[in-house]
């Protein structure tokens, strides 16, 4: 017998609070007749438990008295929200980043990662854009979208974009006149080789299209006349 | 100076402001001096200001207050849409509908093309300009 997962109540709401049936109909419903007649009258009981012998608490003194009373934070219970993708934007579709560096550029939409912000990714051979996170605020969707099937997002999330923390090293009176070691920003060979082996695939499906490679190393702009409550994107 | 087209029943009309904006619609009776009776294939019967509609010139043959069979069946017989999207008044509207419509790769595709024609018109003017320079 497949057990049901909620139990339905015998005694449907008229509105909140009131029942349909009365107790006396309820008793009757729920078969209790039934139920006591099988036990001889009464109702089946279990048998008492000695109450166990309850040790007394060993306090134990404290280590520590404060001095003033200090009075301790509410604890914060809260839970932030997974941020909702706008129905418009699912994998492959191509999106116009609005602010940045990179504003105006026409970009592939991959995945959004746990943190709430959107994968993303030129091609970089395209028009220059590396794989990277952008908010869902400073985004428009178009209705263009690109074959993203074959290509595998899996090693790709927060952590990945991740800064890589310097060791701190301990200056000596000496090295404060040296000249500064440049901070070089290298982007390690294996990002490199992601980036490579991710468009490539990307790449062949945008070929496919006439003139979407253009499109998107063309950077977007309003031109005289451009509406933008009006436009379609 | 002569007006041409007249509120008359049977007159096709095109609404020009509210909720059914642009849509086409047969005058089907006049209530008064401001309101005409309209009706269309895809619409409940109602009335509508005067000032609410542009006139075509197109018209069709009805009863006063047809039913919408009857309407529909005239509809058909005076071939009133395609009359409608070969006027250059219906097929200006079409061209704005579409250009609205146009997606943000559309828009892109749109550009191209006409950089292609002009550069081509271009072309043949320069080599019509030496021809008669020649």
């Amino acid at each position: 017998m497949a057990a049901k997962q909620k139990k339905v109540s015998r005694n449907p709401d008229l509105i909140r609070g009131v029942g349909k049936y009365s107790r006396s109909k309820m008793y009757h419903k729920r078969g209790l007749w039934a139920i006591k007649a099988k036990h001889g009258g009464a109702f089946p009981t279990h048998p008492k438990k000695a109450p166990e012998e309850v040790k007394p608490a060993v306090e134990k003194p404290a280590k520590f008295y404060p001095a003033d009373d200090v009075k301790k934070p509410l604890a914060n219970k809260r839970k932030p929200k997974p941020t909702k993708l706008r129905a418009s934007i699912t994998p492959g579709t191509v999106l116009i980043i609005l602010a940045g560096r990179f504003k105006g550029k026409r970009v592939v939409f991959l995945k959004q990662l746990t943190s709430g912000l959107l994968l993303v990714t030129g091609p970089f051979k395209i028009n220059g854009v590396p794989l990277r996170r952008v908010n869902q605020s400073y985004v428009i969707a178009t209705s263009t979208k690109v074959d993203i099937s074959g290509v595998s997002l899996d090693k790709f999330d927060d952590k990945y974009f991740a800064k890589q923390v310097e060791k701190k090293k301990k200056k000596g009176e000496g090295e404060f006149f040296e000249a500064e070691k440049e901070v070089k920003n290298v982007l390690p060979q294996d990002k490199k080789d992601d980036q490579k082996a991710l468009d490539a695939q990307l790449i062949k499906a945008i070929e496919g299209v006439p003139d979407l490679k253009s499109y998107l190393g063309a950077r977007f702009s309003l031109k005289s006349g451009d509406k933008p409550h009006e436009l379609v994107f | 100076m002569v007006f041409k087209r007249y509120v008359e029943i049977g007159r096709v009309a095109l609404i020009n402001y509210g909720k059914e904006y642009g849509k086409l619609v047969v005058i089907v009776d006049v209530i008064d001096q401001n309101r005409a009776l309209v009706d269309a294939p895809d619409m409940v019967r109602s009335q509508m200001n005067f000032k609410r509609l542009t006139l075509t010139d197109i018209k069709i043959d009805i009863k006063r207050i047809p039913k919408k069979k009857a309407l529909v069946a005239a509809l058909e017989a005076a071939d009133v849409k395609t009359k409608w999207e070969n006027s250059s008044w219906g097929r200006k509207l079409i061209v704005q509908k579409r250009r609205a419509s146009l997606n943000d790769f559309d828009r892109f595709k749109l550009m191209l093309a006409k950089i292609k024609k002009a550069g081509v018109v271009r072309q043949e003017l320069a080599k019509l300009k030496r021809q008669s320079a020649a």
